[in-house]
């Protein structure tokens, strides 16, 4: 217990703690940059608001697997640190299952299968291990808030242009104004013509979408290029 | 610390005790939030059977206060059998509260597990009109009816279950006190593909089917088509969803099978009497 002793107390927000939440954002985004989690930024980006609770409940698996990780990490038995790893995940993972089953239970239908798939989000495993079981929990904790953030950031930027182009609402209000049967049943865009672009609603559109942003975000900062 | 943390005999307590602990914990979470979501599974049931009613009253209910208004609009509820005779001792009004345990309530009875249990294993061999004549041996399947009243005017629902492109698909089907016209109709399903499939449970895909009748001027059941846009068919039909067949086809299916059986009913004594009973 002689560990408690802190030689020097390192402020909570401290530059190297706020880089542990902004890095993820941009330079080290764990789906356009390291093309982790790419599985349900496909899947569950057709809505905003799934996209939304979606990346709630990673946000809240990952922090929170990421401090039990770490508060266990001088505990963990190196043969099966995997295993006890995803014992942790699988076993957040299913109370957020049932939590929203018993608190949201629209959305929790919605998102249907993809919560149990949380499990599998490479992001969570990827950070427990390559982070939470070598840094003290705090640092650990922020991880985990940068990479979900990072993590939403993509999933609700790719919703809003699928759900905006392939159904035409924003979190289920018309943008475009309404379709009806006919031209003249229609109102705003469509009644000049204007069709929803089925293709946004299946998965490929995603990567076309998560395609365009890596792009963006890689010819806006050139250090991110990798040398030819 | 002196344990040898890589010895095996200390991974095996590790695991141990770990596999107890989140045992323990998950059983706990399980338990005490059940009862929350066996409710909204419960009344989401009662909400679509107000929804299917089709009146502009009960359309707007929600989830939450679907599970008083149940008993107020729905006046009784029973069990048919496979030939449309009402099983007895299932004839329950509303003074009988919802009872999910009861075999006798006709809210209680599981249709998915009734359809994967008897109907999906036929679905292979036989289809259309092949299989309600082969379903007609299958004496264990239960068709709950329930019968409403909006402001005086009597109302049948009747839930319906079938199969889509990844998973189940179910509804229920309003019926005027005529026992042939649809008067509302809601759909939903468990995984059908978003934008495509899943478009059934929107209200413009259900709409369709108001005022369409089961029967036609001679009497006979024509089951309501739900054919691709644009297929001429002589018989009521509605549009399907463009991309969406393999749904669309199963809620055809569901309604066709389902919906004969009621009308036997409505053929037979007990439902006559049914019908022009207000």
């Amino acid at each position: 217990m002689s560990e408690v002793a802190v030689k020097e107390k390192e402020p909570l927000f401290s530059k190297k703690n706020k880089k542990l939440i902004t890095d993820p954002l941009n330079d080290t985004n764990p789906v356009t940059i390291q093309v982790l989690g790419i599985c349900s930024a496909l899947a569950v980006t057709v809505k905003m608001d799934a996209a939304l609770v979606m990346s709630m409940a990673v946000l809240a698996v990952l922090i929170i697997g990421n401090v039990i990780v770490s508060l266990m990490r001088n505990m963990i038995p190196g043969k099966i640190r995997i295993i006890v790893q995803l014992v942790v995940v699988a076993a957040l993972v299913i109370i957020v299952d049932q939590v929203l089953k018993a608190f949201v239970y629209d959305v929790s239908k919605q998102l249907s299968v993809f919560v149990g798939l949380i499990i599998t989000n490479c992001i969570i495993m990827g950070r427990l291990e390559a982070f939470a079981l070598a840094n003290k929990p705090w640092a650990s904790a922020l991880d985990g808030l940068g990479n979900g953030i990072g993590y939403g950031v993509i999933l609700v930027v790719v919703a809003f242009f699928k759900e905006l182009f392939g159904s035409g609402t924003l979190l289920g209000f018309e943008i475009f104004g309404s379709q009806g049967k006919t031209l003249a049943e229609s109102t705003g865009l469509y009644s000049m013509g204007y069709e929803n672009n089925g293709m946004m609603l299946l998965p490929p559109s995603s990567l076309v979408l998560v395609a365009i942003y890596i792009w963006i975000q890689k010819s806006r900062n050139p250090s991110l290029q990798e040398a030819h | 610390m002196g344990i040898n943390k890589d010895s095996n005999a200390y991974t095996v307590i590790f695991s141990t005790a770990m596999v107890v602990i989140v045992g323990g914990l998950l059983a706990f979470v399980s338990t005490s939030l059940k009862p929350l979501q066996e409710d909204n599974v419960r009344n989401e049931k009662k909400q679509l059977i107000l929804k299917a009613i089709g009146s502009e009253e009960t359309k707007s209910i929600t989830r939450e206060d679907a599970g008083e208004q149940f008993e107020k609009y729905v006046v009784e509820r029973l069990i048919l059998d496979y030939e449309g005779n009402i099983i007895e001792g299932t004839r329950l009004t509303n003074e009988t509260p919802v009872d999910i345990k009861s075999a006798e309530d006709a809210f209680a009875v599981d249709l998915t597990k009734e359809y994967k249990k008897f109907v999906q294993p036929l679905t292979n061999k036989y289809v259309g009109s092949d299989l309600v004549d082969e379903l007609t041996k299958e004496t264990n399947i239960h068709y709950p009816l329930f019968i409403c009243e909006v402001n005086d005017k009597k109302h049948f629902v009747i839930p319906v279950m079938g199969k889509g492109l990844w998973a189940g698909v179910w509804g229920y089907i309003g019926l005027e006190s005529d026992g042939r016209t649809i008067s509302g109709a809601v759909f939903d399903h468990k995984s059908e593909t978003p934008g495509l499939g899943a478009e059934i449970s929107k209200d413009f895909f259900s709409d369709q089917f108001i005022e369409k009748t089961i029967v036609d001027e001679t009497g006979n059941y024509t089951p309501v088509k739900v054919v691709k846009p644009g297929t001429g068919v002589t018989q009521p039909y509605v549009d399907g969803i463009s991309g969406g067949t393999f749904t669309s086809v199963g809620v055809d299916e569901m309604m066709n099978r389902t919906l004969s059986v009621y009308h036997k009913f409505f053929q037979n004594e007990s439902g006559k009497e049914l019908l022009t009973k207000i």
